[in-house]
């Protein structure tokens, strides 16, 4: 207990040293945080897939509509409980520059589309009003927050995929299930786009983007995908069926680059936190040999001393490590908010927290290793002779 | 005023070493972050850019994002290539493409995973329109047959895309006749061949985009509003080649910048306290020199001055160090799928004087934040109670 005391001594006797030394922990935990979460919010939709969805695309790119007769020998596959079908619109709102106008937009069937997605959240009644306009369409809560639509609003956009402008009227808002749900989404009436290309672009053909596929049970993902592939692979539009988990997989895959270098850069961040903390930590000690000396001769053991030195670095390293960990909370709503739309689900995770704390003991502990190694090895006589 | 000499300043930090190192390596870790981050949005607008030839104009549907959700028919490709503006070639034929870019998917050597690779149907201007792109292994494709040309990226990072290798894409076989090296542009991130072949494989009726050369490099603002008051090309809209490529690196480069100037920001922080911790022990070890120096007859400004000097040297020296970390990172190449064109596009980090002039600066401003307290501390000392300091 006393020992404790007499560390606790220590870490006030230079207070703006190991204040400083705590708030430059806390900030590099905090970006440690920070990128980590970031990475979490690139991986929500593979986290986010339902486990038993699958989803239908041309084997040859996504980009590849895929023809709408589909549907009814998709239907008939054994294991297939609910087929629907989806088409990604594009389209400009307001100012392309700004990253708040751009959300997923799909052109969805409305009577089958929430069936499949039972984590898209709306009342019955919007989704009547929905199933029954065709300019209608259904937007998600973070959305509508963003840009303050309300039900009845008018949005209007002008196509980019789909020539022309474009208007809906907001007849729902859906909240998502869970927190790893995805509230930025705007959906519409496949129909309305079919007939108005129909008008717009004569000649044109409308097909399905995707088809989304729900099996009774996980175990029959495997048989469904080459049942369905089977089906079309000598047709015009092959296609390529996998579950909504990999669908989701294969877009993080196409940023992994980025991935992997914030990858390192949070590696990079507990180099910076070791060398912040070694600095105080061997300055202390250079500072306080004569002090050890002294405690030696009094019969102070070199592991008790250790200890200090020990004690030292990981109460500092802690107190930074827990500071930063409250510092990450506002941070990342701050950066949610600057780039809204990139990350439609942005979450703390409690193994983020874990690992940043674990991050800042580890570096307390290296920091803490050659001063306190020093301090046992040194002789009595040297250390009282030293002049700090 | 007396100067404190510069040696006096150089000898201080020699004399700790170890603290002197710790700090110079936490401000280099920041740096060589700062630096990496611009370097790779650098790398990114440069390769797209460059993509881009400053007489070259590309024909896309009004209001279309990029070339894969563009619609133009051969109505518009036709009273182009009779317009006096596109320039003429060999045998006075319009130096015109008529182009239509798909997206397929193929396997990378790396991971085995799917990656979405641009596929490009140019005309046979194509070559003689685009100066940039030599073919370096193999021979042009044949117009009217089903041979593709490969750039050196996909070639590089893309399985079975050898010389001779057949790609299936568009329910037929395609056989790789050429490698092309486009000097690093988004070009070597794509696949061409016959845009004729190309829609018919894919069934489809219309081009993605046109491309001509300008008759008069500096008649383009002339050209469009002539083209623009033409009934036939109101649902067309015609943009420089540089801009539009511009366009099109915008959203990465931005993401990548705000990213990466968020998180340095915060770095910063840390190097900066870090500085700060060594300049406050600094001043403190030698409170009974400062004193000394103070009754030589220097000055409190000389003293302020001396240190914040100090700083600034611990600062641009791990600056430089970062710096010269972040240049090592120019030999490698990173690809990525940017969402404005749905494909892979292989780029660089590219160093630039701009760059090292930012991030030492950056430097510097760490080293002024950091050691402008502590400094403040040694030059308010006062000189009776600093001399008896023990």
């Amino acid at each position: 207990m006393k020992l404790l005391r007499l560390v606790f001594k220590n870490l006030f006797r230079h207070r703006l040293r190991t204040a400083l030394t705590m708030l430059g922990i806390a900030t590099a935990v905090m970006a440690f945080g920070l990128i980590r979460t970031i990475v979490g919010a690139w991986n929500a939709g593979v986290t986010g897939a339902a486990a038993n969805r699958m989803i239908t695309r041309h084997r040859v790119s996504l980009i590849f509509p895929i023809p709408l007769p589909y549907r009814s020998e998709i239907v008939r596959v054994p294991g297939v409980t609910g087929v629907s079908w989806a088409n990604w619109f594009g389209g400009v709102y307001g100012d392309p520059n700004d990253f708040k106008n751009f959300w997923p937009r799909f052109a969805v069937d409305p009577e089958t589309y929430f069936d499949l997605y039972p984590e898209f959240q709306l009342p019955p009644d919007q989704l009547a009003a929905f199933k029954k306009e065709r300019n209608a369409c259904v937007i998600g809560r973070k959305l509508a927050q963003q840009h303050g639509f309300k039900l009845g609003d008018v949005i209007t956009m002008e196509g980019d995929i789909y020539a022309g402008r474009w208007q809906w009227v907001v007849r729902g808002i859906y909240t998502g299930r869970d927190p790893s749900t995805d509230e930025t989404q705007m959906f519409f009436q496949f129909a309305y786009l079919f007939e108005q290309v129909r008008q717009r672009e004569p000649g044109r053909p409308v097909d399905a983007g995707f088809y989304v596929l729900r099996v009774g049970s996980p175990d029959a993902l495997a048989r469904v995908a080459s049942a369905v592939d089977s089906q079309f692979v000598n047709s015009r539009a092959p296609t390529k069926t996998e579950s909504e988990k990999e669908f989701q997989q294969s877009f993080v895959q196409m940023s992994s680059a980025i991935i992997t270098s914030l990858q390192v850069i949070s590696v990079v961040i507990v180099a910076i936190i070791l060398l912040v903390l070694a600095n105080t930590i061997v300055m202390s000690v250079r500072e306080r040999t004569r002090e050890y000396a002294v405690l030696k001769t009094l019969g102070f053991s070199g592991r008790q001393l250790a200890g200090f030195v020990l004690g030292e670095a990981l109460v500092i390293s802690l107190s930074g490590g827990v500071l930063g960990l409250l510092l990450t909370f506002p941070i990342v709503k701050g950066f949610a908010k600057a780039l809204p739309t990139f990350f439609p689900v942005i979450n703390v995770a409690p193994i983020t927290m874990a690992l940043g704390i674990g991050a800042a003991l580890l570096a307390g502990l290296a920091a803490a290793a050659i001063p306190a190694n020093r301090v046992v090895r040194m002789p009595i006589v040297i250390g009282l002779r030293t002049v700090g | 005023m007396m100067r404190i000499p510069f040696s006096y300043i150089w000898r201080s930090l020699w004399a700790r070493r170890l603290t002197t190192a710790l700090t110079v390596g936490g401000v280099a870790l920041v740096v060589f972050v700062f630096a990496g981050v611009l370097m790779l949005a650098r790398g990114l607008e440069a390769t797209l850019v460059e993509t881009g030839s400053p007489d070259n104009v590309i024909v896309l549907r009004r209001s279309a994002t990029s070339e894969l959700s563009s619609q133009v028919d051969r109505g518009t490709a036709d009273v182009l290539e009779a317009e006096s503006g596109v320039a003429r070639g060999m045998e006075g034929r319009p130096l015109l493409s008529r182009e239509v870019v798909l997206v397929i998917d193929l396997y990378k050597k790396k991971s085995n995973a799917l990656g979405n690779v641009s596929i490009r149907g140019v005309s046979a201007r194509a070559m003689e329109l685009r100066r940039g792109v030599h073919i370096v292994q193999g021979q042009p494709f044949q117009f009217g047959t089903h041979e593709v040309v490969v750039g050196k990226s996909i070639a590089s990072q893309f399985k079975g895309v050898t010389l001779g290798a057949q790609l299936a894409f568009g329910g037929d076989r395609w056989t790789v006749v050429g490698i092309a090296d486009a000097g690093g542009t988004a070009f070597d991130s794509e696949i061409w061949g016959d845009v004729d072949q190309f829609m018919q494989a894919f069934g489809r009726p219309v081009y993605s985009s046109l491309s001509f050369r300008l008759a008069n490099p500096g008649g383009f603002d002339q050209l469009k509003t002539r083209l623009q008051a033409d009934p036939r090309m109101q649902y067309v809209e015609l943009k420089h080649e540089r801009d539009y490529y511009q366009e099109q690196s915008k959203t990465l480069a931005t993401f990548i910048r705000t990213l990466g100037i968020v998180v340095t920001t915060i770095f910063s922080f840390g190097a900066m306290i870090g500085a700060m911790i060594t300049m406050y022990a600094a001043v403190a070890n030698r409170t009974v020199e400062v004193g000394t120096l103070r009754a030589l007859g220097f000055r409190r400004r000389s003293v302020l001055g001396a240190f914040l000097i100090e700083s600034v040297v611990l600062a641009l020296v791990g600056g430089a160090l970062g710096v010269a970390l972040a240049a090592f990172l120019s030999f490698a190449r990173i690809s990525v799928v940017n969402f404005q064109s749905f494909s892979e596009i292989g780029f660089g980090f590219a160093l630039s004087p701009g760059i090292v002039r930012s991030a030492l600066i950056f430097a510097v401003v760490m080293g002024v934040i950091g050691g402008f307290l502590p400094a403040v501390r040694a030059a308010r000392l006062n000189i009776v109670n600093a001399l008896r300091a023990s």
